[in-house]
């Protein structure tokens, strides 16, 4: 049996025109890594949206996935939720398990 | 040419029916979409090739004085119009100062498609134009968002909007904009290549212009029925009387702002188009950063799915002839 260990999963869903400052502050705070995916299309409070033809950032929405320390969390948090906090986005925190905790 | 027979021969070419099945396709829920990688392609495209054109005349006429005239007053337009249309908004609708001032801010920059748009109808009319408009167009994508962040500042009273550190970072971040920099690109490297260079890419960027318009024109026309089927409910009456009066008041303030500075017919009427285009590009993204409490689903379907498709029917033969009256 493969020993796995206990990380944190940040899953952030934010706007695009947000992203590079956000991997700017987790660049800051020194995370192990993150990867970007494109979210397809979704609704939320204020609707729906789609990524489709759009020719600008504005309306779509990316994820950012970021597996973490528990030790980490809190600090992380707090640098990247002072960015947040007034824009349209999902901040989720979940538990995983990962085969190489080295890595993260 | 009557404004009835121009508003006739507007409608009735490729681009606004292009633009006219996109949106009928939207609003019928039709499966028809332009993935966001073509649809960023075919705006980078048009931005080249309107930028390489632009520099190309340019280098063929050098700078004049009035150029440096015409370029001066568009920034100053671009400051302007957002306190016009604040003002109107905020005496007219209850939207909140923050989304009339994000709304405002997409009246004072413009649409390059608007203005790609109007230079197919100024070049079908036969009418010459000044090239340097381009450059006009990049210098009028700015000022408006600084003018909307200075409105909220002394509406609000108070800091908070924005910090002076992000001015600075959010306005690094406007003028690298992927359109700015596209666009105020191609036109120096047509400034600096001149005709031949524009000679040795017209394959790439003349003969195929119009086909590429259609298509981003279909897009603009699924994108923008989506949002009126979407975003139509979030629009007031006077929000929604505010997307198609204030393009003719912006006219109005362009027409008489460059009046003594004659224009060709074709020049002026693409300088008014300038001024009375809504941005969709480059105004919605900066907003997302600078006032993030403003609702995207009022200025990007006031903008998106009422302005652009008003001027592309009936507000381009407006200023057209609108131009006819300022020029002799």
């Amino acid at each position: 049996m493969i020993k796995t260990h206990a990380k944190k999963r940040l899953e952030i869903i934010v706007e695009a025109p947000v992203l590079a400052r956000l991997l700017d502050k987790l660049d800051q705070v020194k995370v192990p890594g993150y990867t970007v995916l494109p979210a397809l299309s979704g609704r939320g409070l204020d609707g729906s949206w789609s990524r489709e033809g759009l020719a600008g950032d504005a309306g779509r929405m990316v994820a950012v996935i970021c597996i973490l320390d528990a030790t980490r969390v809190d600090n992380v948090l707090e640098v990247i939720q002072a960015l947040l906090a007034r824009q349209i986005g999902i901040l989720s925190i979940s538990d995983v398990e990962v085969i190489r905790a080295e890595h993260f | 040419m009557s404004v009835f027979d121009l508003a006739i021969q507007n409608l009735l070419s490729p681009m606004v029916l292009f633009f006219a099945l996109g949106l009928g396709a939207a609003l019928g829920r039709s499966d028809l979409t332009i993935p966001e990688a073509v649809a960023k392609t075919l705006a980078l495209y048009l931005m080249l090739a309107i930028g390489f054109k632009g520099g190309a005349e340019v280098a063929a006429n050098g700078i004049t004085p009035k150029m440096l005239a015409v370029m001066g007053i568009g920034a100053a337009l671009s400051f302007i119009i957002p306190v016009v249309g604040y003002a109107a908004l905020r005496l007219t609708s209850k939207l909140s100062s923050i989304d009339a001032a994000a709304v405002a801010a997409h009246y004072g920059s413009i649409s390059i498609v608007t203005f790609v748009a109007a230079i197919e109808v100024v070049k079908a009319a036969g009418l010459p134009f000044e090239g340097y408009l381009v450059a006009v167009a990049a210098i009028m994508e700015t000022p408006a968002i600084l003018s909307a962040l200075l409105l909220v500042r002394f509406s609000q009273k108070k800091a908070g909007a924005v910090s002076e550190q992000n001015l600075g970072e959010l306005l690094r971040e406007v003028g690298l904009n992927a359109s700015v920099v596209m666009l105020v690109g191609s036109f120096l490297i047509g400034w600096v290549t001149g005709p031949k260079g524009l000679s040795m890419i017209s394959s790439f960027i003349v003969e195929p212009f119009r086909g590429v318009l259609c298509l981003f024109l279909l897009d603009m026309g699924l994108v923008a029925g989506r949002g009126m089927r979407e975003g139509l409910k979030h629009l007031s009456p006077p929000v929604l009387a505010f997307g198609l009066l204030m393009p003719l008041i912006s006219a109005g303030c362009a027409a008489l702002a460059i009046w003594p500075l004659g224009l060709t017919q074709g020049g002026a009427a693409l300088f008014i188009t300038l001024a009375a285009s809504a941005s969709y590009i480059a105004v919605p993204a900066a907003m997302r950063l600078a006032l993030p409490e403003a609702k995207p689903s009022i200025y990007l379907t006031l903008s998106l799915g009422v302005t652009f498709p008003f001027n592309l029917s009936l507000g381009i033969p407006l200023y057209l002839a609108l131009a006819a009256r300022l020029t002799p």
